[in-house]
């Protein structure tokens, strides 16, 4: 299945949802490692993409995972002050604050695009956090956003 | 408007004789009416063919990071604010650089020419006054009605970075409100800015030449242009403009000087100025900062503080 398909519950019926969920290696990562070890359920709606460090995140990435089907997409690093790198949490926030106002000026859904906190000690959160947005992007229905290219945008499949 | 062209190449003039500078970027005429292109002047014969008007609508700032050797660029308040960031961002030397820097009273938006007398075939520039003659018809123009967009709410016409001041200053207008036009666009619903950005992008045809002309816009490889990973495809959609506008926006975050150039460059008259005002809007709004005006001063995205605003946040 192509990333532009949507998937639907064949028993239920229900849309659920395709997020892309960039997480930092030391923070978010760890934090859904512990989540799972823990047994802490949450919906199977993320694919995850394990990200060196939040303030890797390029801009592109998001708007690339719109351009290709993603129902949403989540971002999540460590907590302010408790980057591996010092400072890369601080340089990510106010790209994202910025990305965030952006993309809602130029008409995409609010909650089609979250950003998040989690450490590696709250597996318990990890799993609170992805209920929340998977409920929201749920609510909000397949990808038909301002960045979806109706032809695949390009894949090469 | 004589007497500052006179100084200019009189400078200009000086600094090539003397051989302070290998070439000066300024502006010729063009071969079209009112289109200034910019040009390079190397040699102290060629100093006359400089101009300096109303026509004189690129950002020079943007030649200056390709352009080898010692090089004196005149700078409107735009060009020296884009001069400034390069500096700061390590793309030029200031030691190979004098600035000539003038006042500007604004450029002029063609399009709002075009618009009444159809395609110019001719026009003249008197005091102010714009006779244009148009396929269609013969108009005088007032040049503050033919205003580009960009400069008239201009607040930084004066250079805030030169080694020479030619002609006199311009007092700078007191504007209530900043960002006036974001504003308008921030109060409408959601789905008439959807609406509104989808029609712009239905009308981008992606020559890029927004990019070109822009000075902050000097990345060895756009993305745009990189194939792996393949950011954008070879078609023509509008959610993929839209990425296209949207990503060059967030790359010029902090560092857009709002000379309009883009706008000015675009043949589609694609609203680019809509998205790079926001971010600027955001920019000045969350961290206090505009672009380009010290040296001192770092751009908004290298440095951070502990408090900066966190709102976009999940609430979980």
């Amino acid at each position: 299945m192509s990333m532009g398909e949507c998937l639907v519950n064949t028993e239920t019926k229900a849309f659920q949802p395709k997020i892309v969920a960039f997480l930092c290696n030391w923070c978010s990562y760890a934090g859904a490692d512990l989540a799972g070890v823990g047994r802490f359920q949450y919906p199977a709606t993320i694919r995850t993409i394990r990200v060196p460090c939040s303030g890797r995140i390029n801009p592109l990435y998001i708007l690339k995972a719109m351009a290709n089907g993603a129902d949403g997409v989540l971002i999540s690093g460590c907590h302010p002050g408790d980057c591996h790198y010092m400072s890369g949490n601080y340089v990510a926030r106010r790209k994202f604050a910025l990305i965030d106002s952006l993309l809602k000026h130029v008409g995409l859904e609010e909650g089609r695009v979250s950003f998040s906190w989690v450490s590696a000690a709250e597996g318990v959160r990890f799993a609170e956090v992805v209920k929340g947005v998977t409920e929201r992007v749920t609510a909000l229905g397949p990808n038909k956003g301002v960045f979806k290219v109706e032809d695949g945008g390009g894949t090469n499949d | 408007m004589t007497s500052i062209i006179d100084d200019i190449r009189k400078t200009a003039r000086q600094l090539l004789t003397e051989e302070k500078v290998d070439v000066v970027i300024g502006y010729e005429k063009g071969s079209l009416p009112l289109k200034a292109t910019p040009c390079f002047v190397r040699s102290p014969q060629d100093v006359d063919k400089l101009i300096w008007d109303e026509t004189c609508e690129n950002n020079l700032a943007a030649f200056v990071v390709k352009t080898p050797g010692k090089k004196a660029i005149i700078a409107k308040g735009c060009d020296s604010r884009a001069l400034m960031v390069l500096i700061q961002e390590n793309q030029i030397v200031r030691d190979d650089l004098y600035i000539i820097g003038v006042s500007c009273q604004g450029v002029i938006d063609q399009r709002k020419i075009e618009a009444e007398t159809g395609e110019i075939i001719g026009a003249t520039i008197t005091d102010g006054k714009i006779s244009v003659q148009g396929i269609e018809c013969d108009k005088v123009f007032n040049f503050t009605e033919v205003k580009d967009i960009t400069c008239q709410t201009c607040r930084y016409p004066n250079p805030v970075l030169e080694d020479v001041h030619i002609g006199g200053s311009i007092e700078v207008l007191q504007q209530a409100t900043l960002f006036a036009d974001v504003m308008v666009m921030e109060n409408k619903s959601d789905s008439e800015r959807k609406a509104y950005f989808k029609e712009q992008m239905g009308k981008c045809i992606r020559c890029y030449a927004c990019r070109n002309v822009c000075p902050m816009c000097y990345c060895q490889e756009c993305f745009v242009d990189c194939n792996s990973p393949k950011w954008l495809t070879g078609g023509v959609d509008s959610a993929e403009n839209l990425l296209f506008q949207t990503g060059r926006a967030l790359h010029l975050a902090g560092r857009c000087v709002e000379c309009g150039a883009c706008s000015r460059a675009c043949p589609q008259g694609v609203d680019i100025r809509a998205l790079s005002r926001k971010v600027n809007k955001d920019v000045k709004e969350m961290y206090n900062h505009e672009s380009g005006l010290t040296e001192e001063v770092k751009p908004a995205l290298n440095v951070y503080s502990a408090d900066d605003p966190e709102a976009f946040l999940v609430k979980e």
